[in-house]
């Protein structure tokens, strides 16, 4: 945060503070102005650590493959994988790879661009059912116009150049559309 | 005999866990590091998530640097279909009071309580500095170690300890550590080698601060049959109470811990002879001015496990103290244990647990 942003004073009303009885110290508050607001800018450094079943997907982003994880017991594969099966609390410990195709699950069109790779606004961002998974990753969709995009509509993964490939998912520039009938949204439910 | 917070539902706890501690456990991430003590706390009473009523864990999402952390987590428990859960950003201690209150209200008769906390991924005596006061003490950042040299440094001025005894708190804490294979630090230098050692916050030299540990830890609560099904002794939880000191450190004195000693004293801590006692101390001066405010004497084994100065995985580390007396109990090694834990800096916040067999 900039120091020399402007603060604006503080509505009256709900945000308005009483006054202070300051008779006791009158003379040392002579001339003084109250104080509204102070500023405490803070950052703390953390080194992030994927775990690792989300280490072995991050890695697998980087060649051009999507790593999901199965829960042995339930069969249910989850991308990205967090390490664990939330329905039987058990590891998943079989890597499986996956499709770079899916379905759109859910989407919602952005008005307010955020973060230092967003598209132009207004752009579609969706939640993208991979082809063999259980749960969606999340995505922007491009190359069809915003307002096209739809629940059930096939997509797949646009990879980011190869010397732009990283343990990211910034590896996925995007994802497109494809020449495929959409699915029926009723098989989508329960997998966003 | 019961407390002023005994309860009118007999609670016990009947199964603990924990993983080992450790500087840094680099490769796992929270979910990984929990899942298999969640398994091996339900697993080894043979009961599953379906028998259990409510789930209760605590944990920070400073230590992450991560919102909504614990909602991760989450999967360890296997949180499908849905369960009842809540958490706390408090020691799991107090996620262990909420489940103990959630029972007490007749909403469940049993409960799964976990906490876990992974310190590595940043600067811990910086990140503790956030859960200050936000107007006047966080914007200094005092780190944890340098506020609790402050405290230590007004024990010795008024008599109340010496560097010396403070050394002999940090060997006894970490010998005796040689027995808990879970324990970060088993060993230690002897004492007038520690004395030897450069402050690291005058007057604390390193010996005094408790590691810095990645862990976790679960245990199980149960009331009546479910209690008498899953354990043959259960650790009978006979008082719990917690109370919390004024945050403004310059207003109360910094030697004594009252609200350490009303817990105790609310929890029934001196009605009886107690065993066992585990405390909560993440600095040596801190250790003395507990046993002093719970009274304890000669009769009494405090921290056998070597206690948080052997292995202070945040936010996991009071639960810890709570399961070693369980554990105490249940394999018959005590009778009745005090179990104590805190959360915040200086000792402010404390609960106080009187754990018995019969």
């Amino acid at each position: 945060m900039s120091d020399d942003r402007t603060i604006t004073p503080l509505p009256t009303g709900l945000w308005s503070q009483p006054t202070v009885d300051t008779s006791a110290v009158a003379d040392a508050l002579d001339g003084t102005e109250t104080v509204q607001r102070v500023r405490q800018p803070a950052s703390i450094r953390y080194d992030f650590v994927p775990g690792v079943a989300t280490t072995r997907f991050l890695k697998g982003l980087a060649n051009k493959q999507i790593f999901g994880e199965r829960d042995p017991l339930t069969g249910d594969v989850y991308v990205p994988p967090r390490g664990v099966c939330p329905v039987s609390a058990q590891p998943t410990t079989e890597q499986v790879e996956l499709s770079h195709k899916g379905s759109v699950s859910s989407f919602c069109v952005v008005h307010i661009g955020f973060g230092t790779n967003a598209p132009p606004t207004p752009f579609c961002s969706a939640l993208i059912l991979l082809d063999g998974a259980v749960i969606s990753l999340y995505g922007p969709i491009q190359e069809i116009p915003y307002d096209q995009v739809r629940i059930g509509m096939r997509v797949e993964a646009v990879w980011a150049d190869d010397a732009d490939l990283s343990p990211s998912f910034e590896s996925i520039k995007w994802w497109r559309p494809i020449d495929e009938p959409d699915v029926a949204a009723e098989t989508l439910k329960g997998h966003m | 005999m019961a407390g002023g917070s005994a309860g009118s539902r007999d609670v016990a706890i009947v199964s603990v866990a924990q993983s080992t501690h450790e500087r840094a456990k680099v490769a796992t991430n929270e979910v990984e590091l929990i899942q298999p003590v969640i398994q091996q706390a339900l697993e080894q009473i043979g009961a599953t998530i379906a028998d259990i009523g409510f789930v209760c864990s605590g944990s920070t999402d400073y230590l992450a640097g991560q919102a909504f952390s614990f909602v991760m987590t989450l999967d360890a428990v296997g949180a499908w279909p849905p369960i009842a859960e809540s958490h706390v950003e408090m020691d799991g201690a107090w996620a262990l009071y909420e489940a103990w209150v959630k029972i007490q209200a007749g909403h469940a008769d049993t409960a799964l309580v976990f906490s876990y906390g992974k310190s590595s991924p940043g600067d811990l005596p910086n990140v503790l500095s956030r859960q200050l006061d936000p107007y006047y003490y966080q914007p200094l950042w005092p780190s944890s170690v340098g506020l609790a040299g402050i405290q230590a440094r007004a024990m010795i001025d008024g008599g109340a300890i010496t560097e010396r005894r403070m050394a002999e708190i940090a060997y006894a804490s970490r010998t005796a550590a040689a027995n808990n294979p879970f324990a970060q630090l088993r060993s230690s230098a002897a004492v007038d080698d520690l004395l030897a050692e450069p402050y690291l916050s005058d007057p604390l030299r390193r010996h005094d601060c408790a590691p810095i540990s990645d862990g976790g830890v679960a245990v199980v609560l149960a009331t009546g049959d479910a209690a008498a099904r899953w354990a043959d002794r259960p650790a009978w939880i006979r008082g719990i109470d917690h109370r919390v000191d004024g945050h403004n450190f310059g207003a109360r004195d910094l030697t004594v811990a009252p609200s350490a000693a009303l817990a105790g004293q609310r929890a029934g801590v001196g009605d009886d002879k107690v065993d066992v006692a585990e405390l909560h101390a993440p600095f040596t001066h801190q250790h003395q001015m507990l046993v002093d405010a719970f009274g304890l004497g000669d009769g009494t084994d405090v921290n056998p496990s070597g206690g948080a100065l052997a292995a202070n995985p945040m936010m996991a580390a009071g639960l810890l103290r709570l399961g070693e007396v369980a554990g105490r109990i249940m394999s018959g090694a005590a009778d009745r244990g005090v179990a104590h834990a805190t959360s915040g800096h200086l000792l402010q916040q404390n609960l106080v647990a009187v754990l018995e067999g019969a």
